[in-house]
């Protein structure tokens, strides 16, 4: 495999893809067994069809910036029950479990980092960790993302993965919405660019509040975006959603996002937009990162179709 | 922050004491800032002890009577939802005088379920913004029983503008089960309208007074909800999620709601002790539906004297004071 050596550094971790057997895999949508390294070398893209696995925290960060440029600023605050949730369980057993199975404090990873060369500040939510659910740890986590963002003169690249506020913290996670808002705003007055990457799914509280007052939106292909969930809309119609409901591709043509990105041409895309609107130089030849110069070429066939169905029909 | 749950079940008397509690510490606090300051602030401090001893003397019919059974969670939400509890409307017609609902969202189309305008409250110049449920079957269906589309929070938006422009306070008046749910929704960008309408007022250069009167279901009242002062009435709830889509996730059972409402702490006293509202309004013995008019009385001598006590802010301070009201909310652990 040419492209290999590019993406050792991208290799799985042995803790996660679970279901994963070591060295094929299926991939769900066009169920074609799959070469795992082949599967790691398109960022997990199914080379066959272009699904778009879904990402922990981690290898987001590993997938969008420059290896080894990433310094982690979250991790500080821990969450805590105020409200001694009880459902099925409790909410502290709920968050040792999703605490044990990512190894992070909380459903948010965040830091300071390079993009082809461009500092910014990145956060990003971590489905795993309880569905991405927004509580106060991620809120407080974006807020101070963001007033650092600010503070350091640095744009900020948030990306969302979440099924919207986390019920167990009742109306405080309601109010993480506002406060980020708030946040943000300085973000706003320093005159920094803010741009939100959404990748599936994004619905709910996240996608009513921080995601989508974004300057630039974009999306991955195929993400379930939309504030109420499609059972939800289901039952209160009682008909059936049309095809594609919610999808990324479907917000595009509603207006609501500014592109549809393959997530193999992010860095380029989210690179060319963040150097104009900061006004730095745009990408040297040097500097282009080899990994995704290698990729167009070896995939331009696949390029251009993306470049199809994202842009201009 | 720190906050220790109450075990026991919330009951009339016990939550009037904590409004009482409140009441009293804000008379101390303006007290102190007039005698600081050498300004007369008794504009805000007569009404306001008017308004305490009222509570005093009826917190003490009420321990003199028979005890009255304690309430659950769950029976306040069902007050909150009682057929006849009064709607905005009904508070804009005992209220205000010369409100002019004017419509549309000047892009789509006009929603029924969140309404505005300009009125005199109780005399002083305002911007309404009101989720409007229906008072019969015809007006719930007409008004999505308070559930607004994208058009709703644009409107909002849009009625924000004009308030800031002519300087005038903008009063909210939350009740709605949540934004609507529906296909139409989701394709006008109900998300982005609902983060645009929070944005909207994290900006406001002019005083917000949000009060949630009956039901604060999640993003779609809190759209609405970034206020200089968020105050809700004694029956009213205000949460992340309704009860009963609660129970759906979590014990895939609706029925289950009652046990949902009591994990939730969406009740007027929880959310004071949570920090989320400044302030609970009393409402009539048995809730607000058996005398709207007192309830009316509440209302707007609350509403009132919080809006008197922005007026002596500038606009910078407003700005200030909003952003960190509801930068600090939250409950987590350092270190
Ligand atoms: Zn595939």
């Amino acid at each position: 495999m040419a492209l290999d050596k590019f993406f050792r550094r991208r290799r799985a971790q042995p803790t996660e893809g679970s279901d994963i057997p070591d060295l094929w895999s299926k991939c769900p949508a066009c169920k074609e067994n799959i070469y795992n390294k082949d599967l790691e070398a398109e960022l997990y893209v199914c080379p066959k069809c272009a699904f778009h696995h879904r990402l922990s925290a981690r290898r987001r960060v590993e997938v969008l910036l420059d290896q080894g440029t990433f310094m982690q600023q979250s991790g500080h605050v821990r969450p805590v029950d105020v409200l001694n949730f009880v459902d099925t369980e409790t909410y502290p057993a709920r968050l040792l479990r999703a605490q044990r199975k990512t190894g992070q404090p909380d459903a948010i990873l965040t830091g300071t980092g390079e993009l082809l060369g461009l500092k910014l500040t990145v956060a990003v939510m971590d489905f795993e960790f309880s569905g991405g659910s927004m509580g106060s740890v991620v809120g407080e986590e974006i807020s101070r993302a963001a007033e650092g963002a600010a503070q350091a003169g640095l744009p900020l690249l948030l990306v969302a993965a979440s099924g919207g506020a986390r019920m167990q913290e009742s109306a405080l996670s309601l109010m993480q919405m506002a406060k980020t808002t708030v946040a943000l705003e300085r973000l706003s007055k320093a005159g920094l660019p803010y741009i939100s990457l959404l990748t599936d799914p994004t619905t709910g509280g996240v996608t009513a509040s921080f995601a989508t007052i974004a300057d630039v939106i974009v999306a991955e292909p195929g993400a379930l975006i939309g504030f109420a969930g499609p059972r939800v809309i289901q039952q209160t119609i009682r008909q059936s959603l049309p095809e594609g409901f919610q999808r990324s591709e479907f917000l595009l043509e509603h207006g609501m996002v500014d592109l549809v990105t393959d997530r193999r041409e992010q860095r380029a895309v989210l690179h060319s937009v963040l150097s104009i609107l900061t006004r730095q130089p745009g990408a040297k030849p040097e500097q282009a990162d080899p990994v995704q110069a290698d990729l167009v070429q070896a995939d331009t066939s696949h390029a251009s179709e993306l470049q199809a169905s994202g842009g201009e029909q | 922050m720190s906050v220790s749950p109450d075990p026991s079940s919330p009951n009339p008397v016990s939550s009037q004491q904590t409004i009482l509690t409140e009441l009293e510490a804000r008379l101390g606090d303006l007290k102190a800032t007039a005698q600081r300051t050498g300004s007369d602030l008794s504009a805000i401090t007569l009404p306001l002890q008017a308004q305490i001893e009222a509570l005093r003397a009826r917190i003490g019919a009420a321990l003199a009577s028979v005890p009255t059974p304690p309430m659950s969670r769950w029976e306040r939400v069902q007050l909150a939802r009682a057929p006849g509890r009064p709607t905005s409307l009904d508070y804009v017609e005992l209220l205000t005088t010369d409100f002019t609902e004017l419509h549309g969202d000047r892009a789509y189309g006009d929603d029924p379920a969140l309404i505005g305008g300009p009125a005199r409250w109780q005399d002083r110049p305002v911007m309404l913004l009101l989720q409007q449920k229906g008072r019969d079957t015809k007006g719930k269906i007409k008004r999505r029983f308070g559930m607004s589309n994208p058009e709703g929070y644009r409107k909002a938006i849009r009625l924000m503008d004009l308030a800031e422009k002519c300087g005038l306070p903008i009063i909210c008046l939350i009740d709605t089960p949540g934004a609507y749910p529906g296909i139409a929704a989701e394709e006008r960008g109900q998300g982005w309208a609902i983060a645009e309408s929070i944005q909207r007022m994290v900006r406001l250069r002019v005083p917000a007074v949000c009060a949630v009167i009956g039901e604060g279901g999640s993003g779609g009242a809190l759209a609405v909800g970034v206020g200089n002062r968020v105050l809700i009435m004694e029956n009213a709830w205000y949460s992340v999620i309704s009860p009963e889509a609660c129970a759906s996730i979590i014990w895939k059972d609706p029925a289950k709601a009652p046990e949902a409402a009591e994990a939730l702490r969406l009740t007027a006293p929880d959310l004071l002790e949570l920090g989320i509202v400044e302030e609970v309004i009393a409402e009539p013995p048995g809730g607000a539906h058996l005398d709207p008019a007192a309830s009316a009385g509440f209302l707007g001598e609350v509403v009132s004297r919080h809006l008197d006590e922005l007026a002596l802010l500038s606009a910078e301070e407003l700005l200030t004071q909003r952003g960190e009201r509801f930068r600090r909310l939250g409950a987590f652990l350092e270190g």
